[in-house]
């Protein structure tokens, strides 16, 4: 376990909260910005910049991945790296096709 | 030499558990041994269905029009009237073969059977880490299998778009394809829980000083293997929901805009992408193969080097080949797709990265033929089946090199030389190293070794008839036959010529047929009546063989420690030409 | 027979077996949820038009169950927390409310489908709404799933605490590491589908 002593678990519900607080902060600004008018590619990047913050402070302290050992972190990198092919390369192979 | 645990210690550790009854005991078992042979006979018994699937096809193929000899009247009017197969009754086979031999007969047999039986025997633990996750692997599994049976009593039949379910072919399909959906989830959920427990089980179990480099190669295998069912699978349930929506609740996510079928537009909204079906389909279906094959290596290697009396060549690099073919794995998937019409940088990257995959395939390969070299070799059924593999293996892998080859595609795609080639891998590959494990380890899981002649009859003939099967196809694909045609090609002018192998290959699958019953019977004679053993027949090296034949539950009188690695034959100054992992 | 680390550490990776296990089903899920992302994105780039999320869906309601799911993340996590300090009534509170903020945002999402129905906007009208419909279904059935869960484990399976504590804060973690998955996902699904 990452943490046991009563105080080290009371110091990370001190984090927990915190970022609690960030995440409603980071919400607000999710929502306020998309009434800004970006171009759509501009405006995807900005949303996806947002929701990975949120997603890395969930993920980091909530799920403790900060403090996580290597098995797991590695297996996280790998399902990333294919999660990132997932998703682009399809659409590269049908690049020549967009707008047809 | 203080390793062997006698069975008469064995029900000493057991007696202080819960006596359990039948049904805990034989059906809802958890012990990873009763789950493996659940898993196998289950296997072996869809294997047998879809190779009867098959041998009926050929009939069809060889002997267009005319009514199914011995079974024709058993298929009923609305597929085989008079016993003459339909069009439509021939796709459902096809489809069904492909899907069944896969997804229900040869995954299940090397991860679900093999896996589970050997892994945790070969790595010291007492059984898997979650042994009710295990339980309810298999019978997820089987309630998978029983629904792709059933589908064949849906009005219309089995799916009958293939095994790869192409879109939108697949969603205006008869009602078998909702069923063929279903089935492949429950059998993708089966899947999934079965990878996590492997992995975790060999991180997490491994006896002590069983370092990874220590691990034996099969247990590699299946650590990889799981790796790619966990994250490979999981996009084509995606895929599956997708495509069950647009059957069920009228979707459009593969159907293009302005389809019109016999005559009339479809009533649906349209802008859907069938190319969509096929990139998330085969991101499973390239990985796939490769758990059909690194399972087969494993148990390969194993029998290489207890037959040798050698320690295997090159154990590290095979492992990292290993790791690195499983990460390929996931980067060459759209080599299936060359055709769709993609721009030539991108092919040129999947070109480059199935190029690039084949090489630790080679070094794997190489290595072992390697291993033969200045080798005692015994030539037990099992190092027959798993010689056999080595250049069956070659040949198939060989004969991906074209098709992976954009420009070479462009001749041999949906040919009859995509059906060799991947045969050659599956069948005379995978399907033989899974026999060449069945007659290895029979003697672990009962006590009693498999009779010899009748396994070197079952050998001989299936390697004769395999090759008659298969090897033709090669010729018949060259000239540009095209596959998954009910009449054999006969209505096509440029095959004409190698139209006559269509006989010869049929007979040559009746003939692989008939000798898989020597199989049957002595598999199912030898488990009362065969020969028995002590605990290491085989005088292996690796820690099952240190177990009990059969193994009580929980696997080990005491629990075993690991001093060396996996393969250490014939070391100099021992005293005999073994030296077992656990030995002190 | 007892199999080894299901609770204690093991000493050379650190972990037992049920983080270890969680975390690749969550590997797992995060592909099944990529097959679904990577559609989306083919679906939208090869679409001749494609609507704006806000044009048919309602903001103000994502947002507020944006704010409902991230807050039952941060009770689950209190939840496992005060099982760390051995509170078991403020574990039985916490885990109480993810569960009633779950629940709430399953109403709020019943609703949502419920009104376009109404107006007669199904999953066969378009490439958008089959994609949404779609993907938030799938996600609301993980909802219901850790609902499941979370009730049998504030509930019946709060027993486990009496016979066996650190077996029992485990399984809240994995648990735990599930419900913020699953809230992890919804931080992506909302802006895509409601804000781009």
């Amino acid at each position: 376990m990452s943490a046991d002593s009563p105080e080290e678990i009371t110091a990370h519900v001190k984090v927990y909260i915190n970022v609690f607080i960030a995440l409603m902060v980071l919400t607000v600004v999710t929502v306020a910005i998309s009434y800004v008018d970006f171009a759509v590619p501009l405006a995807i990047t900005v949303a996806l910049i947002i929701a990975t913050l949120k997603g890395s402070l969930v993920a980091s302290y909530f799920m403790h991945l900060v403090s996580e050992k290597s098995p797991i972190y590695w297996t996280l990198v790998l399902t990333a790296v294919f999660f990132v092919f997932l998703m682009f390369v399809p659409l590269l192979t049908m690049l020549d096709h967009i707008g047809n | 030499m203080d390793t062997v645990a006698t069975v008469e210690h064995a029900p000493a550790r057991a007696a202080h558990e819960p006596e359990l009854g039948f049904w805990q005991k034989y059906v809802f078992s958890q012990d990873h041994k009763v789950i493996g042979i659940q898993y196998c006979i289950t296997a072996l018994l869809f294997l047998l269905f879809g190779f009867t699937l098959m041998m009926i096809m050929r009939w069809q193929i060889a002997f267009p029009g005319q009514p199914v000899p011995l079974v024709g009247g058993l298929f009923g009017a609305a597929n085989a009237p008079g016993g003459i197969m339909l069009p439509e009754f021939y796709n459902q086979l096809g489809a069904m073969h492909g899907t069944i031999m896969v997804f229900l007969g040869v995954v299940p047999l090397a991860v679900g059977a093999f896996g589970n039986f050997v892994v945790p025997l070969q790595i010291g633990a007492p059984d898997m880490a979650f042994p009710r996750l295990n339980m309810a692997s298999y019978w997820v599994y089987f309630i998978g299998g029983v629904v792709m049976l059933a589908s064949f009593f849906a009005p219309g039949g089995a799916a009958n778009s293939g095994w790869t379910s192409y879109t939108p072919l697949s969603v205006i399909a008869t009602q078998g394809q909702t069923w063929w959906l279903i089935g492949m989830a429950f059998l993708i959920t089966s899947s999934l829980l079965g990878s996590i427990n492997f992995i975790v089980t060999i991180v997490q179990l491994r006896a002590p000083g069983l370092t990874w480099m220590r691990l034996p190669f099969f247990v590699w295998a299946q650590l990889v293997t799981a790796f790619l069912l966990l994250l490979a699978f999981p996009p084509l349930e995606a895929a599956a929901f997708l495509q069950l929506m647009d059957r069920l609740a009228g979707t459009s996510f593969f159907m293009p805009s302005g389809l019109v079928v016999s005559g009339q537009a479809l009533e649906v909204s349209g802008g859907g992408s069938p190319l969509l079906w096929q990139h998330l389909f085969w991101f499973l279906a390239h990985p796939e193969v490769y758990v059909l094959i690194l399972p087969a290596l494993g148990i390969v290697t194993e029998i290489v080097a207890n037959n040798t009396r050698k320690p295997i060549w090159g154990y590290r690099v095979m492992v990292y080949s290993l790791i690195f073919l499983g990460f390929m794995s996931f980067i060459v998937w759209a080599h299936h797709m060359f055709m769709t019409g993609m721009g030539t940088l991108i092919s040129a990257f999947f070109q480059t990265t199935t190029m690039i995959i084949s090489i630790p395939s080679i070094v794997i390969l190489s290595s072992l033929f390697i291993s033969l070299y200045g080798a005692s070799i015994r030539f037990t059924t099992p190092m027959l089946f798993a010689l056999a593999f080595l250049p069956m293996f070659g040949i198939g892998g060989l004969t991906g090199l074209p098709l992976g080859l954009a420009v070479a595609d462009i001749h041999l795609h949906d040919t009859y030389y995509v059906i060799g080639h991947f045969h050659y891998v599956v069948a005379p590959g995978t399907l033989f190293a899974l026999f060449a494990g069945i007659y290895y380890w029979f003697p672990k899981a009962t006590g009693r070794k498999m009779n010899d002649l009748l396994g070197k009859i079952h050998f001989w003939g299936s390697f004769v008839f395999i090759n008659g099967v298969f090897m033709p196809m090669f010729i018949q694909g060259l000239a540009g036959m095209n596959r998954r045609m009910y009449e054999g090609g006969r209505a096509y002018q440029h095959v004409q010529d190698v139209l006559q192998w269509n006989s010869f290959m049929s007979w040559s699958a009746w003939g692989l047929g008939l000798f898989q019953i020597f199989f049957i019977i002595n598999f199912f004679m030898s488990m009362k009546k065969g020969k028995k053993t002590n605990d290491n027949p085989w005088e292996a090296t690796t820690l099952e063989w240190e177990a009990p034949s059969p193994p009580p539950h929980g696997n080990f009188v005491t629990p075993p420690e690991v001093h060396r690695g996996p393969y250490e034959y014939s070391v100099p100054g021992a005293p005999s030409d073994f030296t077992p992992q656990g030995q002190r | 027979m007892e199999i080894p680390y299901t609770v204690e550490t093991r000493a050379d990776t650190g972990l037992n077996n049920v983080k270890l296990g969680i975390w690749l089903f969550l590997a797992s899920e995060v592909m099944l949820f990529g097959g679904l992302f990577s559609s989306y994105i083919l679906l939208r780039v090869g679409a001749v038009e494609w609507p704006f999320g806000s044009d048919i869906l309602s903001v103000p309601l994502a947002t507020f169950n944006t704010i409902v799911l991230i807050g039952s993340s941060v009770t689950m996590v209190m939840a496992w927390a005060s099982l760390k300090l051995k509170d078991l009534p403020k574990y039985k509170l916490y885990m109480g409310l993810t569960v009633a903020l779950a629940l709430v945002f399953l109403v709020v999402k019943m609703y949502e489908y419920a009104d376009k129905f109404s107006h007669h906007l199904y999953p066969s009208e378009s490439t958008f709404l089959g994609i949404y419909f779609l993907i938030t279904g799938l996600h609301g059935l993980h909802i219901v799933g850790g609902v499941i869960v979370n009730s049998f484990l504030l509930l019946p399976g709060a027993k486990m605490w009496e016979t066996a504590p650190e077996r029992f804060t485990n399984r809240v973690e994995a648990a735990g590491l599930y419900w913020h998955f699953v809230d992890l996902v919804w931080i992506f699904l909302f802006p895509v589908l409601y804000l781009l």
